[in-house]
């Protein structure tokens, strides 16, 4: 059995009752891996305020759904979760939750990593920054571009 | 061929426009052939969608390369590379 949860939402998440409840009444599950994105203070030498995240709401879970069973389909995983958040966060906060169940550490290690690397570079968010010089829109990184291409070689 | 456009982000500012419903000449066949249309609308199109722009494109929410194949009826968004996560 395979399920995979997402959810986009203006509002926090708590995140250990996210991960209680994906592994809750899975007794295969011996490990679960999760990652948790937060928003820095500063960014190429700019301190920010605060930034306010898009997206684009009739692609955005399609494009987590294509990425989800591309991990499913390459590793021996049970569970997976995306949570992103959108609209205006603070430094501090918390922006996306990835969250990935197996048998072994070693398939939701690689999943989770996979899955991350992907969302940022094929699922439709984009960053604006508030700093001291005014509001600027995030580029993207050529290192994200990089962590694909070692997936692809594989 | 009809097609809805959306505009994300940077463009979404830059174009004045999130949204729009265009007929385009039959000529129009691809997500290139659409990019040089919309140029030829002068600016800010112009320079928002020129050569050099890094852009990205979704057909019907997939994202897909410039040599992809426009269809009657399709959502086609450009947006710039995204920055989630």
């Amino acid at each position: 059995m395979f399920n995979s949860y997402i959810r986009i939402q203006e509002g926090d998440f708590d995140l250990s009752s996210e991960i209680a409840a994906l592994r809750k009444g899975d007794p295969r599950v011996g490990a679960v891996v999760s990652f948790l994105g937060t928003v820095r203070d500063m960014n190429d030498g700019s301190q920010v305020k605060g930034m306010t995240l898009e997206h684009y709401p009739e692609m955005t879970e399609k494009a987590l759904q294509e990425i989800l069973d591309q991990a499913k389909a390459r590793w021996d995983i049970f569970q997976t979760l995306v949570i992103h958040r959108v609209g205006q966060l603070l430094p501090e906060d918390q922006i996306v939750l990835v969250a990935v169940s197996s048998a072994h550490r070693g398939e939701a290690f690689s999943a989770c990593e996979f899955i991350m690397d992907y969302l940022k570079t094929a699922a439709p968010f984009w960053k604006k920054e508030d700093t001291p010089e005014g509001a600027r829109w995030v580029d993207a990184r050529v290192t994200d571009e990089t962590a694909i291409a070692r997936w692809e070689q594989k | 061929m009809k097609l809805e456009l959306r505009f994300f982000a940077s463009l979404r500012e830059a174009l004045g426009v999130s949204q729009e419903g265009i007929e385009v000449p039959e000529s129009v066949k691809t997500i290139s052939d659409l990019r040089l249309h919309l140029i030829g609308r002068g600016n800010p199109w112009a320079e928002v969608l020129a050569d050099g722009q890094v852009l990205r494109c979704a057909l019907n929410h997939h994202m897909v390369d410039a040599s992809a194949l426009l269809k009657e009826g399709a959502e086609v968004a450009f947006f710039p590379p995204v920055t989630g996560g």
